[in-house]
């Protein structure tokens, strides 16, 4: 067992030696989460839509007015007054506004006569986000604004769906945050493991090990074991950074640091069985970093890290499956965002350690003791 | 007894024999060297003799352990300084050492005095906290020599110790060999390229070409062995078609190997061949363009058993042809 731990310290001493791999490893996944965090999730805010009033009735002013108290509150638009709705339509076309209400002439006197008065909106749908963030903002405005007459309630009385959070609100940067951290355990052991590995096979540092009597067990469990400390090291700092920058509620409750430290420490594990699977026959040291962006892209993605995985195509969700990627992300959401107990997490680890056995089993029976 | 016995080894890698049935015994004690161009099969040879490979067929014995029915045993007994520097650069020596003596598992109270002494030894004790990689290359090898020794080995085996290191740097890594050969009672399986080198400073000397073993004594006796003491280089303007029949009698020659006008002549007597010489060409109307005359070398050595000169088997490799080599073992 020493030799094992005469390894371990040694890439250890090494990696204390790296301050750029450190700093690489732990200050790429929290840019990503600050920078992904605020860049998706957020509310629309700051739409400009062009206002064009035909009928100048008071129903119509009333319009504007509620379209002036979103403006000053939720900030989801503000108006921009067009007297013509070529010209208006036009700057549209040009984007120089996100959509065009249009109140028809006549529109106060159908109101007033309780005769389905209609506004129109026309919004540039190329933009999926906004065009839904404006056609939700003026449904709730026309519901606000119309009159729910005793007579219309008595013909068709509308079932009223009360929702009720079960969690507090989540924002996006905090839904992300499970995901970086994988992805920071993945970095660590793509580069403190797999490039690291095989450049040193490269450069002969493996010979010098292979002359020296230790035996092909120590080799094994020492350079899989110096691996997931390194990326548990990583994990740990990510979390626990990012659960400040995210602004995590109670995320340093001892129970749940303890079963974020467990979650991270067993995803360590498996990812870095995987990669020792992937390079144990590997010796051109290009090949790792060529494998880098496929593996991230391939595993990252479809794990439920950045975006639910109900709304994958079938042959992705195949890959979520089988991706240990998605267990972690799961468990750490779980614990993270849910306060969950083992319960919740308890076939995440199991599967996370059922990936490790198998990986590392079938590297052990392809790991060759001497050259 | 041997320090290393070795009989009919031979390691091929598909169709390509790099060591082809080679056999010879190391005594105890001795520095041996094994000589040869890149691609001869010596660091095949030593691979296999360090565990590092197995052979495809043949025996060998390092310290009474055979290569492979008793490894562990052999790994515990030698120490191998790798061709490449394998010394982790961002580390100290002495950490360097101090993990090498954890893989050897020397005891705990053993460690820091060993480490200590070894580095007095190749004169790094100044250097012993310092990052390796702030370290001149000769002084790199040092460390790698004194990692080689951390567990007090019977048996050291040195991989082209001195390539890529000046002159100055590589007459410095002999000495220290020579000096801890002669403190530790070691025996030393050493490969080169370099004449001089294994000329001044090993015992015996194995010349290695293409996979097989093509001469072994002591290098006095490999130059005693070939006929003519010294070697003539000469070439020649307007020399008539029998000329080279006429060198050939002349007084002390042995032996002649000529290219075009440029003939290397060995000589028993070199100052009687060169008299003759000159005095055939002045009666025959033949211009002596140039004249050297050396004493026999191990360089001639090399021609005279291998057919060519070890510079061109070192050249005549191409980058792809280093490089194909190197992956598969040498």
């Amino acid at each position: 067992m020493e030799r094992m731990w005469a390894i371990v310290e040694r890439d250890l001493r090494r990696f204390r030696k790296s301050p750029m791999l450190i700093v690489m490893s732990l200050f790429m996944p929290l840019v990503q989460l600050v920078v992904l965090g605020h860049a998706f999730g957020g509310q629309v805010k700051h739409l400009k839509v062009a206002l064009v009033d035909q009928d100048h009735g008071v129903p119509a002013l009333k319009i504007q007015e509620l379209g002036n108290a979103v403006g000053a509150n939720a900030r989801t638009f503000e108006w921009v007054r067009f007297d013509d709705q070529g010209q208006a339509l036009h700057a549209l076309r040009d984007g120089q506004v996100n959509g065009v209400l249009t109140i028809p002439p006549g529109f106060s006197r159908r109101t007033l006569a309780g005769d389905d008065p209609r506004v129109a909106l026309v919004e540039d749908n190329t933009d999926g986000f906004v065009s839904a963030s404006l056609s939700a903002s003026f449904s709730g405005m026309l519901t606000a604004y119309g009159p729910r007459t005793e007579a219309r309630a008595r013909i068709s009385p509308m079932p009223r769906l009360d929702v009720v959070e079960l969690y507090p609100y989540v924002p996006y940067i905090q839904y992300l945050l499970p995901g970086t951290t994988v992805m920071s355990i993945f970095m660590m052991v793509m580069i403190g493991g797999g490039i690291i590995f095989i450049d040193d096979k490269a450069r002969g540092l493996h010979e010098g090990y292979l002359v020296t009597p230790v035996t092909r067990l120590e080799l094994i469990m020492g350079f899989n074991l110096s691996g997931a400390i390194k990326g548990m090291l990583s994990g740990v700092m990510v979390i626990t950074l990012g659960a400040v920058v995210a602004g995590v509620p109670h995320a340093f409750a001892p129970d749940r640091m303890l079963k974020l430290v467990l979650m991270v420490a067993v995803s360590s594990v498996t990812l870095v069985s995987m990669m020792f699977l992937l390079m144990v026959r590997v010796t051109d040291p290009l090949l790792p970093r060529a494998l880098f962006g496929v593996l991230n892209t391939l595993l990252w993605f479809p794990s439920g890290a950045v975006y639910p995985q109900q709304a994958f195509p079938d042959w992705m969700r195949a890959i979520a499956v089988v991706d240990p990627f998605t267990y972690a992300v799961h468990g750490l959401k779980s614990v993270l965002l849910k306060d969950a107990g083992f319960g919740a997490i308890g076939f995440d680890l199991a599967y996370l350690a059922v990936f490790s056995v198998v990986t590392m089993g079938a590297a052990t029976l392809l790991f060759r003791r001497e050259l | 007894m041997s320090a290393i016995e070795v009989q009919s080894l031979t390691k091929r890698f598909g169709e390509f024999t790099a060591v082809d049935a080679i056999s010879f015994d190391v005594r105890p004690g001795e520095i041996f060297g094994l000589l040869g161009p890149n691609g001869a099969g010596k660091s095949t040879l030593i691979r296999m003799l360090t565990t590092l490979l197995k052979p495809t067929s043949g025996r060998a014995v390092v310290g009474g352990h055979d290569v492979v029915a008793s490894a562990d045993e052999v790994r515990r007994t030698i120490g191998v300084i790798p061709q490449a520097m394998t010394t982790d650069l961002e580390l100290s020596a002495t950490e360097n050492l101090l993990i090498f003596a954890k893989l050897y598992g020397v005891p705990r109270h053993r460690r820091r005095p060993l480490i200590a002494e070894l580095l007095d030894a190749v004169e790094l004790s100044k250097w012993a906290d310092a990052p390796v990689k702030n370290l001149s290359g000769g002084m790199r090898r040092r460390v790698e020599i004194a990692r080689g020794l951390v567990h007090e080995p019977r048996i050291l085996f040195l991989d082209e110790p001195t390539t890529g290191l000046d002159p100055v740097s590589r007459t410095a890594v002999w000495e220290m060999i020579r000096r801890l050969k002669a403190g530790r009672d070691l025996t030393v399986l050493v490969t080169t390229h370099y004449m001089d080198e294994a000329d001044r400073l090993c015992d015996r000397i194995a010349i290695v070409d293409h996979g097989k073993l093509m001469a072994l004594d002591s290098p006095l006796r490999l130059k005693a062995a070939i006929p003519g003491e010294n070697t003539l280089e000469v070439s020649f303007e307007n020399a008539p078609p029998d000329w080279s029949r006429r060198v050939e009698s002349l007084p002390g020659v042995a032996g002649m190997t000529g290219e075009g006008d440029v003939y290397r002549i060995t000589s028993a007597s070199g100052p009687a061949t060169t008299t003759a010489l000159m005095a055939a060409a002045a009666d025959s109307g033949v211009t002596v363009r140039s004249l050297s005359v050396k004493s026999t070398t191990l360089d001639d050595v090399f021609v005279h058993y291998t057919g060519h000169d070890l510079r061109d088997a070192l050249q005549e490799m191409s980058p792809m042809e280093r490089h194909a080599m190197l992956r598969r073992g040498r």
